[in-house]
């Protein structure tokens, strides 16, 4: 949007006795990424066709820890597993986060008063750090303390008080659901922008051909929030991914109770960092998931960037 | 724009919009209640208010561990690693906005390439990097890696921002005698300022909340910043609730308090670049 008006990219011939001194502005931003996210990446990928033992690197083995990841026990079990718990974190931050997020933005475009401070009241939690939001759920969740039992009881519904990150059952749920809480305020202000980006002259339009309600949410408004939709959906994908600091905070690197909680990156994490796994730490198949998961992640990121270029050349 | 919304669907959402402030906002006000409570209240009732305001815990939470080097070292890590991203992004910037060589578009590809870079998988390779650099339980360590993966989503908003501006703005500037260097400091920076508010939003909250490279690079206590601290914490204090809830509150704090002054800029800059 910040283009419009701008009729092609304009350009400068450097000029004078010291016009290579340009040449050095890209310099240090260059340098510091090509050594700190560049290499650290590509070296992830040599590391995986590796022997290690510890951290010293052993002979070139070729695609052996992949086959070991996908076919030897308990390494496939652990994968699909964790792969599992990322999909269901997908669906679920899908459904509750960016349901629930939809229609409050769909709520605050419909002019509610006081929309100024239900976004930041929405917001605020995003303001914190992974960490304290998954220590604080934990102070929450507490089967004998904590506020949400206690609230329960005190509503009558006693019954449905559990040790929420206690039991297999509940555990994953009650952490996505914290992530829900946790994104809903960015999620909600994305929307928010897709809504307020359409042309008010084509909602009139509607209207006037008789679009109302549901109809006119459903068959007009939605179509049109679809970049907003897409690229919300593509963050969730991501981020549902990645999903490592609320699991390491609430249950700790083996994806406590019985790794019914376990992501692929918490599992990373534990071939790469902790022995707690029983034995060494194993830095050749760690590895060789961090490939795994970039694949998935980069391929999906690389289609959200895409789309955001062709968004900004249209405008 | 004027939807006809009947009276109950209107009464519907506002009800639904200010219940979910309660969701959003209740768990942050009962951590900081129950702070002010002692172990015996929050055990006996943890929805009740406190019973008397008192800093003691605070107090006790300063004591027990080190929290000022905590908080001390996150903002020696976040201001830093922002200010350098800011300045290194806005140079490379300006580079890759205004001056067409044949390499100039490679190397804003190269750049954009990082923003599908998930960098925590590159850990294993970065802590052998850190720890030959023998910068393992320093905090140049976070610094460095902070301010690395903020570089490309800041070179694509800067840029952004440059190719709008017009050039007859430079060469004015040239024509007064200005040198390159001037050009960009004197010229643009300030004309740059509000896409570098939001690079410095952006990077600040994900530099000042960041712990998991913390966790990986430094072990020192009184290297640690405030999130590890709060592993810290939590891992020596488990029963001691009144003291967790503050060490909670206090980590929270600072942010929230940079929030309310510029809840705007935050809200916009965080969601720059998504909705372009």
């Amino acid at each position: 949007m910040a283009n419009i008006g701008v009729p092609k990219r304009q350009t400068i011939t450097p000029k004078g006795r010291f016009r290579w001194i340009v040449h050095l502005f890209p310099l240090p931003a260059l340098v510091i990424y090509a050594m700190f996210v560049v290499y650290p990446i590509f070296s992830a990928f040599t590391y995986s066709l590796y022997e290690w033992n510890g951290i010293k690197q052993g002979v070139f083995v070729g695609l052996k820890n992949f086959l070991t990841l996908f076919s030897v026990e308990p390494f496939n079990t652990m994968f699909w597993n964790a792969f599992g718990h990322n999909v269901i974190y997908f669906l679920v931050e899908m459904i509750v986060q960016n349901g629930i997020a939809f229609a409050l933005a769909f709520f605050i475009y419909r002019k509610l008063r006081g929309s100024g401070f239900l976004k930041v009241a929405y917001f605020m939690p995003r303001l914190l750090s992974v960490i304290v939001v998954g220590f604080l759920w934990k102070l929450i969740l507490n089967p004998n303390y904590g506020a949400l039992n206690t609230l329960l009881t005190n509503l009558g519904l006693g019954s449905w008080a559990k040790p929420w990150l206690g039991d297999p059952d509940t555990a994953l749920l009650a952490i996505i659901l914290v992530n829900c809480w946790f994104g809903i305020g960015f999620a909600m202000l994305i929307f928010l922008a897709g809504l307020q980006s359409i042309p008010e002259e084509l909602i009139e339009a509607a209207r006037l051909d008789g679009a109302k309600g549901i109809s006119m949410l459903v068959k007009i408004i939605l179509p049109l929030c679809m970049p907003a939709i897409t690229i919300m959906t593509i963050f969730t994908f991501i981020q549902a991914f990645e999903a490592f600091e609320l699991v390491y905070a609430m249950q700790g690197s083996m994806g406590e109770p019985f790794r019914s909680t376990d992501t692929l990156a918490v599992y990373f994490y534990r071939l790469a960092f902790s022995s707690a796994g029983g034995g060494d730490v194993a830095i050749g198949l760690g590895s060789a998931l961090a490939v795994v998961l970039f694949a998935i992640v980069a391929s999906v990121s690389a289609l959200s960037l895409y789309l955001m270029r062709k968004r900004e050349v249209q405008h | 724009m004027d939807l006809k919304t009947s009276v109950s669907t209107r009464a519907i959402q506002y009800m639904l919009a200010y219940l979910f402030v309660l969701v959003s906002l209740y768990p942050i006000v009962l951590m900081v209640a129950s702070s002010f409570k002692t172990n015996m209240e929050i055990f006996a009732n943890p929805l009740s208010l406190p019973q008397s305001f008192s800093l003691d815990v605070y107090r006790k939470l300063w004591e027990v561990v080190p929290f000022g080097d905590f908080l001390l070292n996150s903002v020696i890590v976040s201001v830093t690693s922002v200010v350098l991203i800011a300045v290194f992004s806005a140079m490379a910037a300006f580079y890759v906005a205004r001056f067409s060589y044949r390499w100039t578009g490679v190397l804003y590809f190269f750049f954009l390439v990082g923003l599908m870079i998930p960098i925590k998988l590159g850990i294993v390779p970065l802590f052998l990097l850190m720890k030959n650099l023998g910068l393992l339980n320093s905090l140049w360590s976070l610094i460095l890696i902070y301010t690395a993966s903020g570089i490309p989503i800041s070179v694509f908003i800067l840029t952004g921002f440059f190719r709008t501006l017009p050039v007859e703005l430079e060469e004015a500037a040239r024509i007064d005698g200005c040198n390159h260097f001037q050009v960009f400091w004197r010229v643009l920076l300030p004309l740059i300022r509000p896409a570098l508010g939001t690079v410095v939003i952006i990077n600040f909250i994900s530099a000042w909340n960041d712990f998991f490279f913390p966790l990986i690079f430094i072990q020192e206590d009184a290297l640690k910043t405030i999130p590890v601290g709060m592993m810290v914490l939590f891992g020596e204090y488990e029963t001691d609730w009144s003291l967790l809830f503050a060490g909670l509150t206090l980590s929270a704090l600072p942010m929230i308090v940079v929030f309310l002054l510029a809840s705007r800029q935050f809200m916009e800059g965080l969601t720059a670049g998504a909705v372009k």
